[in-house]
């Protein structure tokens, strides 16, 4: 029984990971309706970033969220501005085409930067630190990951529920012409959505790299996670989207602790059974 | 006559390989009322999306504050001073009464008109504040745009189509409004089909057919007859 209650837990908190990897996408799809193909390779790219860093200055990887963030940030911004925005229209397939050609660039060029060899951030203490909690071993990193998705998630709520910029968002999301004449400009709205989006894929790339090892090909993987724990948790849905991980990764630890080969399977029939009983997902947002 | 606060010389529109307006020329002055009126299709709301900005035009066809903005985007227009009520009122479904009016003060220029005075002027919109816009009746989603527009402080108003698909009672209530808005020194074009209101509260109109300017005039001055036939496109 307390293996199970073990894996149930160990699945929560595998959830926050995969919340940060969904709400990336979910805000970009909330503001501006582009599939975002390359998001995992974002993540990845920010993994390595987050390396680069921690190697060259020496520091953990929590103090290279300094100077990750703001570069995914400012990176996410000037791609917008540069390209992703000249891809946007009426037409959903050239984002998607777009996005696929960058997920393969930038694959590539980690390739060529970084070699194919697995690499990993190096936490220290933290990385095996646990708290015995009712006789549960709760990681310590597990922990703070969760709680660092939960903290991300209510920000992002609040700058789109409480903030100006988020009524920005929210009035392009909805009727982009006559948000323009109200003097938004929807091109630099755009850029702050991805730059926020991608200050999100910095977190959790770095995040994923002390959890675990990564190369240039695990980009792909991080996608569909996300993709799953959006469409699990209802687009539009910010806290669905954090609900939407959770049901994924204890998912995930059920399906391995019953066997270790069933692990993304048993995520992937997850995601099927709630696509198949609730299309919308199962906390769609109600205000259409 | 000092200069006109909107002029439009030539103004050319296309949609693609469509040309929706012929070398209009118009020009609006400072504190007036004009109407633009025509039937479907004439070219009314291409010549509002030309001159807010959605529609790209040729930069001088379109002078405001004699300044040329037929190349502005619609963000830009704005600022300015330029401020629309939509046709169809378009509010925002996912923001609140409340977010959508202030979504209208984003261009931030001072002015008479806050988020208290247009409280005051439509009282139902403060109760119900914190509701979704969606759940109004058209006439209040009207308000509600009409308020969204008066928060940017506009020094021009367009206001296109306000009483299409409203109860007549709820037009009549708006129109009342219209003449309270007007005299905090503002200028106003007024886009209808319903051709007696739009004459009735304007001092100028201009008749579209077919994408060009068939007749214009004072309203005082215009017999029924002359309007019918340029309306219509009858022969006289």
């Amino acid at each position: 029984m307390m293996e199970w209650t073990n894996a149930i837990v160990q699945g929560i908190l595998l959830g926050g990971l995969y919340a940060l990897f969904a709400a990336g996408l979910s805000l970009i799809f909330g503001v501006m309706r582009l599939v975002n193909i390359a998001h995992g390779d974002l993540i990845v790219l920010a993994a390595y970033f987050g390396l680069t860093t921690t190697v060259l200055l020496g520091v953990h990887p929590f103090v290279a969220l300094l100077f990750v963030v703001p570069v995914m940030a400012g990176l996410g911004y000037v791609l917008q501005r540069g390209l992703l925005n000249k891809t946007l229209g009426d037409d959903i397939l050239p984002p998607l085409l777009v996005t696929f050609g960058l997920s393969v660039i930038i694959q590539n060029a980690l390739l060529e930067g970084y070699t194919a060899d697995p690499q990993k951030l190096n936490g220290g203490a933290i990385e095996t630190a646990s708290l015995q909690v009712g006789g549960l071993a709760l990681g310590v990193l597990p922990l703070l990951t969760f709680g660092i998705a939960v903290a991300v998630i209510a920000l992002l709520q609040w700058v789109f529920y409480a903030t100006s910029l988020g009524r920005g968002f929210r009035a392009v999301s909805d009727n982009q012409d006559i948000a323009q004449i109200m003097g938004f400009n929807k091109s630099h709205i755009f850029g702050l959505a991805m730059a926020l989006a991608l200050a999100v894929t910095a977190i959790a790339g770095i995040l994923l790299g002390m959890r675990t090892s990564f190369d240039p090909s695990v980009g792909g993987g991080r996608l569909i996670f996300g993709f799953e724990a959006v469409i699990i948790g209802g687009l539009g849905n910010l806290w669905g989207t954090l609900a939407g991980g959770v049901i994924l990764g204890v998912a995930q630890t059920i399906g391995a602790k019953i066997d270790p080969g069933w692990q993304l399977l048993a995520g992937h029939i997850a995601f099927l059974v709630v696509l198949a009983v609730r299309p919308n997902g199962l906390f769609p947002r109600i205000d259409h | 006559m000092s200069d006109p606060l909107l002029s439009l010389a030539g103004l050319d529109a296309h949609y693609g390989d469509f040309q929706a307006l012929y070398g209009v020329d118009m020009d609006v002055h400072a504190g007036e009322v004009v109407a633009i009126i025509g039937a479907n299709g004439a070219g009314k709301t291409t010549l509002m999306r030309s001159i807010t900005g959605l529609v790209a035009n040729q930069s001088e066809q379109i002078q405001f504050h004699g300044q040329p903005i037929g190349g502005l985007r619609a963000d830009q227009v704005a600022y300015l001073g330029l401020a629309m009520v939509p046709e169809g009122r378009q509010l925002f479904p996912s923001l609140s009464v409340e977010e959508n009016l202030l979504v209208g003060g984003t261009v931030g220029r001072a002015g008479p008109w806050t988020l208290a005075k247009i409280y005051s002027m439509f009282p139902i919109l403060e109760e119900r504040r914190k509701q979704k816009s969606t759940s109004l009746s058209g006439g209040q989603q009207q308000m509600v745009a009409i308020g969204r527009a008066l928060l940017s402080n506009p020094d021009l108003i367009l206001f296109d189509e306000i009483s299409l698909g409203l109860a007549p009672v709820i037009i009549g209530d708006i129109y009342k409004a219209l003449p309270g808005i007007i005299s905090e020194g503002m200028t106003a074009m007024l886009v209808e089909q319903d051709i007696s209101r739009a004459l009735r509260v304007s001092s100028r109109f201009y008749c579209m057919q077919e994408g060009r300017v068939s007749l214009e005039g004072r309203t005082e001055d215009v017999s029924r007859d002359e309007i019918t036939a340029a309306y219509f496109g009858v022969s006289e």
